[in-house]
């Protein structure tokens, strides 16, 4: 029987893992996906939140501000871009700032630091491209931005450095209680351990509710459609701009990424299906409408794709974190939905603390805390560039033309622990396909690298899971 | 009682592009019309009694620095041994080095033309 | 390093520049190419139609650039592959070209003179804003050409385009010769931007249908395209709900529209053309920027690579003309040129700007017009006066149109005088 398997490699079961890993413990971390961040943490708006949206007294609110404030050591540790661009809640109509009040008293009742509440022209000297229509706003300077990708990813493959293992592919199916602990079901065999987490995202109800055998959680997936703009309008703005809902109903964000992308979303859907992942063209018309009541002018000709997400909503609108009643070694990491990015990291100092209390685990002496990011020719100064390259020539060919990926990023993110292995892989790790042509012409050389690389014929190389083969024979096969 | 059909083109002759309609009697051209000018009645009448396409397509190369090489008829060819063709490729293995203009299928589906390499591939 | 020029790609028009520069007296000049071979995007079309006007036969793409990559091999034209060029800045009178590739590491290149020869890329599906999921099976036409033309793989079995663009038209003809069923081509206009030769031969020979004024509304499928669902359109381009078909299939291509790919463009601070998304030129093809020149579809997208072949010789001599008064240090003129602009149909003109000193005897003005057009006139006109009058059959936005302005007609114009191309019906 294994110490701990975790039900999930999302963000939250990464971080959980991560901090798990500093612990004496044999540590399993399954994942239905061919990859990491695949589920609800691919898809989201990459904000770290600074914490007035939560009720005081809620988790939410106190792992949010705690989120917030491990990030910055995070982001150095796991050597990952995070930048503390502050944020914005745009108040459009005189009659929104007791609701803008609200939210300052919140946020200083939870902790948050530097708050204040800004006139519209004050708004518009801190952040020119604001629109007219502004008449106050809560500016938090607390509040960031970070890679949801690079953090799940990069927290996995310290994880796993640290001893943590990765079964990805791997679905739960069922689990129930047994003596010393609980057994899975999975679609490769069953599997047991003393303590299950379960960080399962929008399936977080379903393996609840068959421990604790009752309908207690139900997780409405909650769709977000979101458009991604080109990085030539990415200094638009250079906080993060929410509304407050105005009579287009709840806001939007408009915010640059970390990457330097302007990004615009999310909608808001309750959908019956936790992977139906499509956009729609009112969703999309609804987001640009509302976003462009936040800047003057929004430069949504300069979209380069839409995407859309789930979260997963509990119904009692709350996190649910710790271990149910009477079932001790089985701990929830359930409803995580926003700021659910932000709060990751707490979460997983909370529940590791809780385990490893639970199983009397000692901490490691040989625990790495730091892990060194893939190299990045982009971003990397002349002189990184050369050394880059004399060490490994693959560095100088480039593959992905519009974000300047080169072979050698691509070959490290293939061999890096949990490493990658679809397309889809290569591109959360290298921005490989992330840019403006969106993989168009980086995509077949891609398939090919990762086909040599893996030992594989090109035609097993997949955009992500089983059946997303991009090849799908040779020319006259059919004929 | 004859039997009339009429068919309908569009002239690539020029990018004018005309509606060309085409009647026929008991399977002959009796009246061509929406032609403006007189090749209109000329690309007609090849497409109904003669219609030849240049096929291009690709066969497989062994040892070379591509796996295949891209191919052409020399001339046109019947337009409904197009597939025909496109088959008689399937099987067709060709060695590096090839050259532009080498013949890599003689005498096409019986029609006396030639296949040829249209790209170099070097051997490696 | 030090080069008197430098051109940015090797394909059609990076060639055909080189070629007309070295010709034209400049031996000390470079072609870098990001690719592991000369010849660029005419490498995977293997389809034939090309050189009718250059070479007076029908050549196939590799064929038509085998003939430049000769006569680049026989004038002894140097040149770097595998090369990719990745920041341009400016010292002075000099250009700095900064490339990176696994033989050489990163290395700069202190230039006279660029020619910008990039070419263009593809309208993705994020462009498009195209509902639906997101599941391995899309792919741009282009794409799927590589896939199929170089490495001989099939990209799908079952296949729907959206856009009728040649690229599309011609992958439909491929991939159904290749062994897979291309159930339709959508076209949101009411008009296809492909050629007619195209329409006729890639589509109407293999039965395929052509739904003019469709578009895509829907993409089934986790984790393949399983279906696309098409639906007409209104006059505004908007769905007509009620009209939606679901066609199964496990792919769907892209034929959008090309962009011109003017990253680098962008880092020298070149002004680009709203319209084109190309650099504004001169009558040299030289952009706002001295001593850089752009041709070819980095310039503006082209139907007929011909065309590309000849705008790309007229900007090799005349960089060339430009390095030997560089070298020769003959003062820069200061005189204010003709301005060329578009209206009433015309979408723009290259190039954008005549300076008389410079202008040979005649100059070729290439333009598009936005739609569909019969028996029209394409008049140039500089205030009152009417320059040239030009009876048309027939234009289309698909297809480039050229016309011809002496230098004879233009000189007794006013310095900065604007030239008016428009359509009258």
């Amino acid at each position: 029987m294994r110490d701990v398997i975790i039900l999930g490699g999302g963000v939250t079961g990464c971080s959980i893992a991560r901090e798990l890993s500093a612990y004496k413990l044999d540590l399993l971390v399954l994942e239905k996906n061919s990859d990491v961040c695949e589920g609800t943490s691919k898809a989201n708006s990459g904000i770290v939140h600074a914490g007035y949206d939560a009720k005081p007294g809620t988790l939410k609110a106190k792992l949010n501000v705690r989120g917030n404030e491990m990030m910055g050591r995070l982001s150095e540790e796991l050597d990952i871009p995070f930048k503390r661009n502050g944020s914005l809640v745009l108040c459009f109509e005189e009659s929104g700032r007791a609701t803008l009040q609200r939210l300052y008293d919140q946020g200083v009742a939870n902790g948050v630091k530097g708050l204040e509440i800004l006139e519209g022209d004050a708004v518009r000297a801190l952040e020119p491209a604001v629109s007219d229509s502004v008449v106050a706003a809560l500016h938090a300077p607390t509040g960031g931005i970070v890679c949801p990708f690079l953090l799940t990813i990069a927290m996995a493959e310290n994880a796993a450095v640290n001893g943590a293992e990765f079964l990805l592919n791997t679905e739960a199916t069922d689990i129930r209680v047994i003596s010393g602990g609980y057994e899975i079901d999975t679609d490769k065999g069953t599997m047991q351990a003393k303590v299950i987490i379960n960080a399962a995202g929008v399936h977080s109800d379903f393996f609840h509710n068959r421990v604790v055998g009752k309908e207690e959680l139900k997780i409405i997936p909650r769709r977000g459609e979101y458009c991604l703009m080109d990085k030539n309008v990415g200094d638009l703005v250079s906080h993060t701009l929410f509304q407050l809902p105005t009579a287009l109903g709840k806001g939007v964000l408009v915010t640059p990424t970390v990457h330097g992308n302007l990004l615009t979303g999310p909608t808001a859907t309750d959908i019956p299906d936790g992977e139906d992942t499509a956009t729609t063209a009112e969703g999309i018309a609804e987001l640009t409408a509302k976003a462009a009541l936040s800047v003057r002018s929004l430069p949504s000709r300069s979209v380069i794709t839409s995407f859309s997400g789930i979260r997963a909503h509990e119904e009692k609108d709350d996190f649910v974190i710790g271990s149910p009643e009477g079932f001790p070694g089985f701990f929830d990491a359930a409803g995580i939905e926003s700021p659910g990015l932000t709060c990751a990291p707490a979460i997983g100092e909370v529940l590791a603390e809780q385990v490893a209390a639970y199983l009397k685990a000692e901490k490691k002496s040989d625990f790495i805390p730091t892990r060194k990011g893939i190299p990045n020719m982009a971003l990397a100064g002349p002189e990184e560039r050369s050394r880059l390259i004399a060490a490994d020539p693959r560095y100088a060919n480039v593959i992905c033309r519009c974000e300047l990926v080169t072979e050698g990023e691509i070959v490290e993110a293939i061999h890096r622990p949990v490493g990658a292995t679809t397309l889809d892989g290569v591109k959360r790790r290298t921005r490989a396909g992330m840019g403006r042509c969106q993989s168009g012409f980086c995509s077949p050389k891609v398939v090919e690298i990762l086909a040599r690389e893996l030992g594989t014929d090109p035609a097993q190389i997949r955009k992500n899971n089983p059946g997303s083969e991009f090849l799908t024979g040779y020319i006259k096969e059919d004929i | 009682m004859a039997n009339i059909e009429k068919k309908e083109f569009v002239c690539i002759r020029c990018p004018l592009g005309c509606n060309v309609t085409a009647t026929l009697t008991d399977g002959e051209i009796t009246e061509i019309t929406g032609n403006t000018c007189p090749r209109g009645a000329d690309y007609v009448t090849k497409e109904l009694t003669d219609p030849r396409r240049i096929v291009t397509s690709l066969v497989r190369v062994e040892g070379g620095a591509l796996p295949v090489v891209s191919v052409k008829t020399a001339s046109d060819i019947p337009k409904g041994e197009m597939f025909d063709c496109a088959k008689a490729l399937k099987e067709t293995v060709v060695s590096a080095p090839v050259r532009i203009g080498d013949v890599v299928l003689k005498d096409v589906c019986g029609t006396g033309i030639d296949v040829v390499a249209t790209a170099n591939v070097e051997a490696v | 390093m030090t080069k008197d020029l430098v051109i940015i790609g090797g394909g059609p028009a990076g060639l055909a520049a080189a070629v007309a520069a070295k010709k034209a007296g400049i031996d000390d000049l470079l072609i870098l190419e990001r690719d592991n071979r000369l010849g660029g995007i005419l490498n995977q079309c293997i389809h034939n139609g090309f050189g009718l006007h250059t070479f007076k036969e029908e050549l196939t793409g590799p064929e038509y650039a085998d003939r430049f990559i000769r006569e680049a091999a026989e004038l002894q034209i140097p040149y770097e592959l595998s090369t990719m060029v990745v920041d341009l800045g400016r010292d002075g009178n000099d250009k700095i070209v900064t490339a990176m590739s696994r033989e050489r590491g990163i290395f700069q290149i202190r230039a006279k003179s660029v020619i910008l020869a990039m070419g263009c890329r593809e309208r993705p599906r994020g462009a498009l804003n195209i509902p639906g999921m997101r599941p391995a099976g899309i792919y741009t036409a282009g794409t799927a050409q590589r896939y199929v033309n170089i490495e001989g793989r099939m990209p799908g079995r079952t296949v729907v385009i959206l856009g009728s663009g040649d690229i599309g038209l011609i992958m439909a003809r491929r991939m159904t010769l290749e062994g897979a069923k291309v159930r339709c081509v959508a076209e949101l206009q009411p008009y296809s931007g492909g050629l007619k030769r195209n329409i006729a031969q890639c589509l109407n020979d293999f039965d395929i249908p052509l739904l003019l004024s469709h578009t895509v509304v829907d993409i089934k499928g986790k984790e393949r395209v399983e279906s696309v669902t098409i639906a007409q359109v209104d006059e505004h381009l908007k769905p007509i709900p009620g009209t939606e078909t679901e066609y199964e299939c496990d792919t769907l291509l892209l034929s959008c529209g090309l962009l011109p790919e003017n990253e680098l463009s962008g880092k020298l601070g070149v002004p680009l053309s709203r319209v084109t998304g190309g650099p504004l030129v001169n009558e040299s093809f030289e952009t706002e920027v001295p001593g850089v020149f752009a041709c070819g579809n980095v310039l503006h997208v082209h139907d007929l690579v011909d065309y590309v072949s000849e705008e790309a010789a007229a900007a090799g001599r005349k960089a060339a003309e430009y390095v030997t008064n560089v070298s020769e240090s003959v003062p820069a003129d200061d005189e204010a040129p003709l301005r060329l602009t578009g209206t009433n149909g015309v979408r723009y003109t290259v190039p954008a700007t005549i300076r008389l000193s410079h202008m040979e005897d005649s100059q070729v003005i290439r333009f598009r017009v936005g739609s569909n057009y019969r028996n029209a006139t394409i008049r140039v006109t500089a205030g009152d006066r009417v320059l040239l009058e030009r009876k048309k059959n027939v234009l289309a936005p698909g297809e480039m149109e050229q016309l011809t302005l002496k230098k004879a007609d233009l000189e007794t114009l006013p310095a900065g005088s604007e030239i008016v191309f428009e359509i009258a019906m």
